[in-house]
């Protein structure tokens, strides 16, 4: 149970890396940028891959209607998501140490795991509809506006994983360190709560044969 | 000069017919071989060349820069001459540039560039080149491949024995071809002998910034001082220039300053001189020369006339200058990677002369002179030669060396590159060239570390080799491969103005170093918009400043009202783009300067005086965008007594 703990507290320790890593890329090259344009999204705002990155992003963007990329006032997930990743890491930490005393038991371990499944799966949908807004929900003032062979106005949305052809522009989307320190640590604590679950099985047993007894 | 070439090359005509057969025999012809030529002049597209070659524009005023093996030509960088292509020179920013003691002169003849050098080998910092006409140095950014720098060389005729520096890029040398009074006055021209001087001006680099400063002047006899190099390595400290017209004739040169069986190389020890200077000595003369810096964050050049210059009287400083008997006025200056030979080449003669510099050292320590010059010890011809080489070629002009103990000299005459051994002195080979070859080059060919691979020959004679164009070709310039024991011809290709001289260098030294952008947020310059917001047009009497920023594709403003007829307009446009090789253009109907070509994040000026009342258009000149053709405005155009108020707008706002 002490190593599951101990596990338990790096697994969720590792979610600390978003603050300092960042969490996806989306890179935009084409013909005429050889050296794509790349926007590192962190837990609290956008970067550019490159100094001037965003400004030539949003200088292209323009052509298309979109709107110019967010700041971090602009959007309330940059000010929540850092108070829930931080949150969530304390938490992790604290339900270990607990856990190290033996004050908490490995199901408290699954229980946040299944937590932070959750909220990840609820970012990355708040992250897609962001992403299906940036994209779609274009200026009328545009000064391109393509359709697709069916006749309705073509989506520039950035795929969510992976890549895809917009224009005369290759996107990519792919998580990057903070989101691989993120998947670790949560395989961490799911393993946490494994190891831990074998290790009590034995001394609940005989605790519960005690109570029984008494 | 081309001339007395001319008259040679017809009084040798027949020589030349024979030698011409003789060299039609070589192997150029196999089809096999030419395919391999192709092959190693190929550069795919997309991939990228080998080297940078800097080819001097001779007269154009200008420096082009090309690759090799490719022979593509990559840019013209404009140095003494205005470029309506970039606005240089026709900006309000660049005009000081071209500012000398004789005002505005927007034009020169760019002969020698040379890289800077650290421990006599490239470091691809600056590259300089010298305005021959109106005698001038300027110092070229290999980082923004622009113009930083332009110093006039004053008591200077003809700055021809320039631009070359010395291993650690202490100094830049600039000497006079042409003898003059010094100081300038009004004195009858026959009265040459005795009375002229030749200047060697000796600039020192400041080895942080490249800041030039003419630290002192040798006045040397009357002589032609025709082309100069450094001492390097053994010899460092040294510096070496050819001269002709020993004679100090003043008439009718080809005949009476050819004359002497033997000119001279004059040998200079700048080291001695520099700590005589350092020391007190020499003398201050009033003078007037400009000298013009360009800021990379004001945008801006500025130009400032200096009033006093440092001479010095060789026969003052002991042991510091002397002569080398040359035959047959020397044109060719060369010292070899190792510094232990000078070559002379007599550009009237067959054979090169090869100097030792550790038997001039001991000739100086022996005394063994053969009379003086002015005072100037002239060493004695037997006790100072180190070889001969004897070419049978004709009219040999410069020699660059690779570093396996080769050297190569053209023959201008024979239209020729031979190839021979140092300390053997034999001939190895020899290839015709098309035709009437100048000088050559070799990558790092001028320093301790040439990389021998390929030599280019720069020829003044383009007939029959490309298409032809009316009256005037392009000169051409062709590159031989010069890996294997034989030279070969793999190449050829123009070349704009006259490819006077080169400089080379791997493209690794300068490619990654190369600037994409200027920040926007370091531009100073005192009219720079760095916010579309801060966009304006203020009058002031008839002076009238645009606050004119760009972005692709519009310009803000790009409606302006209240100008009049008789109004000087300044037009101060900032580039608002941080994107690389996203210049933005400017140009306005009417405007008697050029456009402008303005880079991400710099700031430029035209001036613009309105003539006619109309509503007259201005665009972008550069292709920048889908939206390019949208790039335009409207300046609206009052009579001289209107009362219209200054306005304007963007998006009617």
């Amino acid at each position: 149970m002490k190593k599951a703990s101990v596990l338990m507290m790096i697994g969720s320790a590792l979610l600390l890396g978003l603050f300092v890593f960042p969490l996806w890329n989306i890179e935009l090259g084409a013909p005429q940028y050889p050296e794509p344009l790349g926007l590192n999204i962190h837990i609290d705002g956008l970067q550019g891959q490159s100094e001037f990155d965003i400004q030539n992003i949003d200088g292209l963007n323009h052509y298309i209607g979109m709107k110019t990329l967010p700041k971090p006032e602009d959007m309330w997930e940059f000010t929540v998501f850092p108070i829930v990743i931080g949150g969530m890491a304390a938490i992790g930490i604290l339900i270990g140490l607990l856990g190290f005393v033996d004050k908490l038991g490995p199901s408290w371990f699954f229980g946040w795991f299944v937590v932070m499944t959750i909220l990840g799966i609820l970012g990355m949908y708040d992250f897609n509809a962001w992403m299906v807004d940036y994209g779609t929900n274009l200026d009328p003032n545009a000064i391109m506006k393509l359709q697709n062979p069916d006749g309705t106005p073509m989506s520039y949305k950035p795929p969510l994983l992976g890549h895809k052809k917009m224009l005369n522009f290759d996107a990519y989307s792919y998580p990057r360190l903070g989101a691989y320190l993120m998947f670790i640590g949560m395989c961490l604590t799911l393993f946490a709560g494994y190891i831990g679950g074998k290790t009590s099985t034995k001394t609940t047993k005989s605790l519960t044969k005690k109570m029984a007894t008494t | 000069m081309k001339k007395i070439y001319y008259v040679i090359g017809g009084l040798l005509g027949a020589t030349l017919l024979y030698m011409g057969c003789n060299q039609a025999a070589g192997p150029n012809t196999s089809g096999a071989l030419a395919s391999s030529a192709a092959e190693k002049v190929y550069v795919a597209p997309g991939e990228q060349d080998e080297f940078y070659a800097f080819l001097s524009g001779g007269y154009s005023g200008n420096l082009t820069v090309y690759g090799l093996p490719s022979g593509r030509m990559f840019k013209e960088i404009p140095v003494f001459s205005q470029f309506p292509t970039s606005g240089y020179g026709y900006s309000e920013e660049t005009k000081p540039m071209l500012n000398t003691s004789f005002g505005f002169v927007p034009w020169d003849d760019l002969h020698h560039p040379d890289i800077s050098q650290t421990n006599g080998e490239l470091d691809g910092r600056w590259v300089f080149v010298n305005g021959n006409n109106t005698p001038r140095i300027a110092r070229i950014s290999l980082e923004t491949f622009e113009t930083e720098e332009i110093i006039e060389i004053p008591n200077s005729g003809g700055n021809h024995s320039s631009a070359f520096i010395t291993e650690n890029t202490e100094y830049v040398i600039a000497g006079t071809r042409f003898a003059v009074p010094v100081p300038q006055r009004d004195m009858p021209i026959n009265e040459y002998k005795g009375n002229f001087k030749g200047a060697l001006s000796f600039i020192s680099v400041d080895p942080e910034t490249g800041r030039l400063d003419l630290k002192f002047q040798v006045l040397m006899p009357g002589f032609n001082y025709d082309l100069s190099h450094p001492g390097r390595g053994k010899s460092h400290g040294w510096h070496f220039f050819s001269t002709y017209n020993t004679e100090e004739a003043n008439t009718l040169m080809e005949v009476n300053s050819s004359q002497n069986d033997k000119d001279f190389i004059a040998a200079i020890n700048w080291k001695k001189i520099e700590e005589y200077v350092n020391n007190g000595g020499g003398e201050k003369m009033a003078t007037n020369y400009a000298h013009n810096i360009y800021s990379h964050e004001t945008h801006t050049g500025t130009s400032t006339m200096k009033k006093e210059v440092v001479t010095v009287d060789p026969t003052k400083v002991p042991d510091a200058v002397f002569f080398l008997p040359t035959p047959k006025s020397p044109h060719g200056c060369d010292v070899d990677p190792s510094g232990e030979y000078i070559i002379g080449s007599g550009k009237l003669s067959a054979d090169l002369t090869v100097h030792s510099f550790t038997k001039m050292l001991a000739a100086i320590e022996g005394k063994k002179f053969d009379g003086e010059a002015y005072g100037i010890p002239i060493l004695s011809f037997d006790d100072v030669m180190a070889g001969i080489v004897k070419s049978g070629g004709l009219g040999p002009l410069h020699t660059e060396f690779d570093a396996r103990g080769n050297a190569y000299t053209t023959f201008f005459i024979s239209s020729e590159v031979v190839k021979w051994r140092l300390e053997t002195w034999d001939v190895v080979d020899r290839k015709p060239t098309f035709y009437s070859v100048g000088h050559l080059m070799i990558p790092g060919g001028n320093s301790r570390k040439p990389f021998g691979k390929y030599v280019v020959a720069m020829n003044k004679i383009t007939k029959d080799r490309y298409l032809p164009t009316g009256p005037e070709m392009e000169h051409s310039a062709q590159i031989y491969d010069i890996s294997g024991e034989k030279m070969e011809l793999i190449y050829d290709f123009p070349t704009h103005g006259e490819p006077h001289y080169a400089a080379g260098c791997p493209a690794e030294l300068l490619a990654s170093k190369s600037k994409k952008i200027y920040r926007l947020d370091e531009n100073k310059h005192p009219y720079a918009v760095t916010n579309p917001s801060e966009a304006r047009v203020e009058r002031n009497g008839n002076e009238v400043h645009v606050y004119m920023s760009t972005i692709r594709s519009h310009f803000t403003p790009d409606n302006i009202e209240g100008i009049k007829v008789g109004d000087k307009v300044y037009f101060h446009i900032t580039n608002h783009e941080q994107d690389f090789d996203v210049p933005h253009g400017f140009s306005i109907i009417g405007q008697n300067t050029s456009e402008l070509l303005i880079m991400p994040g710099q700031t430029k000026t035209s001036v613009w005086e309105p003539k006619q009342v109309g509503v007259w258009p201005f665009y972008c000149t550069d292709f920048c965008s889908a939206l390019h053709q949208e790039m335009q405005g409207y300046v609206r155009v009052s009579p001289a007594n209107s009362n219209i108020d200054l306005s304007w707008s963007l998006g009617g706002e």
